[in-house]
């Protein structure tokens, strides 16, 4: 393992004090228990939660900032938060007008969610994401995942937030946004997480897991590595095949990169999916292309897809002020 | 069982699981995300820091400390399970000092339920509860029966092996290795193999314990 690393219990917390530094007067972070926060609490608004493990820079906590999330909780490297940190993120951040937890829909994060809003004495309420329509959406699973979709809800449930709307229509957006989002995944490589000290998963030169999500672990199936654009119909096959969109649909594309794959290969699936978009009578009218949902540095991309309203169109172009999202 | 007794099996369970470390990680790299034995060990390293806080109180309210510790430092899915276990059985133990064999059956199984609960999962999910479940129902039965400890303890980590092995064949539905579908079959299920090592370490104990006791 080939890491930037002093010492591997203070990963966490020497990387959320850099991100601090490289931020003055935008984030504060606390330790024991953990959570990042807007430098300056905002006034009368909903009060927007995020959080997860960490390992998926920029999400959660580079999306703390005015237009976005006033809180994230990073957990250990990808495992959730627990519930004190949530309390805690709560009581620096609201500011009268409740709370809203935003949770990728994972076990441990709902899991731990939950408990924090069963404890939690202010008005609160929940948005799961869960965009990823690789797992198929059954009552004999776990359900879908939430993956880079998070990055839609955050932002556009975070607008509203700002825009003075309540705990329950900032809910509604951001449940809203979820239905309208479907992402998926494929990796290339595994990636180490620093603890364990060596790849999560063993993968040949030329193969790929489809379908991935955002922890390194297994995807649906392994194949052999494809051309860009046949890779791109596979991931959009499934998520359009989902979202069923109607012809002449706006919608925002989101090229979303694990860490390890360079912004030259993902502007070329960007081309690739838009072109594809436009041949289904889509248009694809706001994009995002970048790593924004990490997986540590596994190479590889999941496309996200959301169709677009007037409303959800304003509430994507307000202004945002975060590490690693501005406009 | 007393918290002494507790304390004892905090040190046994970190010692068997640190020994475990390579099966339980091939395990959870195979069809979880790699972060289970972490995770794992984390929480032995809290419970076995916290023993000179339990020494001095009741068995229940021991149990509710360990459970709210962990609550606070595992985080992932095994958190708030894990916690809700030991918290649900210091409320079964409450107000007792020397709970006796059935007693302990009871609030194992009321530990077990509040993992069910809190997880929406049951037998056969290729879960925990595939190895919890199964030996809760032998504590019970057994604690009414006239056999002895070692017996006791023999076939409970039988059952809990036996059942660990049986998790090879099942695919998951609730967990991270649900999202493998037909992926997760021919793999046993990192946290049944935890369970198994954690129950066997308890077993040990008690029966070292007991041993002890009766040579003095």
């Amino acid at each position: 393992m080939k890491k930037f690393i002093n010492d591997i219990d203070s990963v966490m917390r020497e990387s959320l004090s850099g991100m601090i530094d490289a931020h003055p007067g935008l984030l504060r972070v606390e330790f024991e228990p953990t959570f990042v926060a807007r430098a300056a609490r905002a006034t009368k608004k909903v009060a927007l939660i995020s959080g997860g493990g960490s390992g998926h820079e920029p999400l959660h906590a580079g999306f703390v900032g005015r237009g976005m999330l006033d809180a994230a909780c990073p957990g250990q490297v990808f495992t959730s938060p627990t519930p004190d940190q949530m309390l805690a993120a709560a009581a620096a951040a609201e500011s009268g007008r409740g709370v809203l937890f935003i949770v990728k829909n994972y076990a441990g994060d709902t899991m731990n969610f939950q408990i924090a809003s069963e404890m939690l004495d202010l008005e609160n309420a929940t948005v799961l994401v869960n965009d990823d329509v690789a797992i198929e959406n059954s009552k004999h699973t776990t359900g879908r995942r939430g993956v880079a979709g998070t990055l839609m809800v955050e932002k556009m449930a975070g607008a509203a937030a700002e825009a003075g709307a309540s705990l329950l229509e900032c809910k509604a957006v951001g449940d809203r946004v979820n239905a309208a989002t479907a992402s998926m995944g494929v990796a290339f490589t595994s990636c180490t997480v620093p603890a364990a000290g060596r790849a999560t998963f063993d993968i040949d030169a030329d193969e790929m897991e489809v379908g991935v999500g955002i922890h390194g672990e297994p995807g649906r199936r392994r194949e052999k590595v494809k051309p860009a654009g046949q890779i791109v119909d596979d991931l959009l096959g499934a998520i359009l095949g989902d979202l069923k969109p109607a012809r002449g649909r706006e919608v925002l594309l989101h090229v979303n990169g694990f860490g390890g794959t360079p912004l030259m290969e993902l502007y070329l699936l960007h081309h690739c999916a838009s072109q594809r978009l436009r041949e289904q009578g889509l248009k694809p009218v706001r994009s995002l292309v970048g790593n924004y949902t990490t997986s540590l540095e596994m190479a590889g991309a999941s496309l996200t897809v959301t169709l677009l309203d007037d409303e959800m169109i304003t509430l994507w172009d307000a202004p945002v002020q975060t590490a690693a999202l501005r406009w | 069982m007393n918290t002494h007794l507790i304390i004892e099996a905090l040190a046994a369970v970190q010692r068997a699981i640190l020994d475990s470390e390579s099966q339980i990680e091939s395990l959870d790299r195979a069809i979880g995300d790699g972060d289970h034995f972490i995770n794992v060990r984390r929480g032995c390293e809290v419970t076995v820091a916290l023993s000179p806080d339990l020494k001095d109180m009741p068995p229940g309210l021991a149990l509710h400390k360990i459970g709210m510790k962990l609550l606070g430092t595992i985080g992932g899915a095994s958190g708030p399970l894990i916690s809700s276990f030991f918290m649900a059985m210091g409320k079964t133990l409450e107000g007792v000092d020397e709970p006796d064999r059935r007693l302990f059956a009871e609030a194992f199984t009321s530990g077990v339920e509040a993992i069910k609960l809190r997880g929406k999962a049951d037998v056969g999910e290729k879960t925990m509860l595939d190895v919890l479940i199964p030996v809760s129902r032998l504590l019970l039965k057994l604690a009414d029966e006239e056999v002895s400890l070692s017996v006791m303890c023999a076939q409970i980590t039988e059952e809990a092996h036996r059942n660990m092995l049986a998790t090879r064949d099942m695919i998951a539905s609730k967990g991270r290795a649900s999202f493998l579908g037909e992926r997760a079959l021919g793999h046993i299920d990192p946290g049944c193999k935890t369970c198994e090592v954690v129950i066997a370490a308890v077993c040990d104990t008690v029966l070292q314990h007991n041993q002890a006791q009766e040579t003095t």
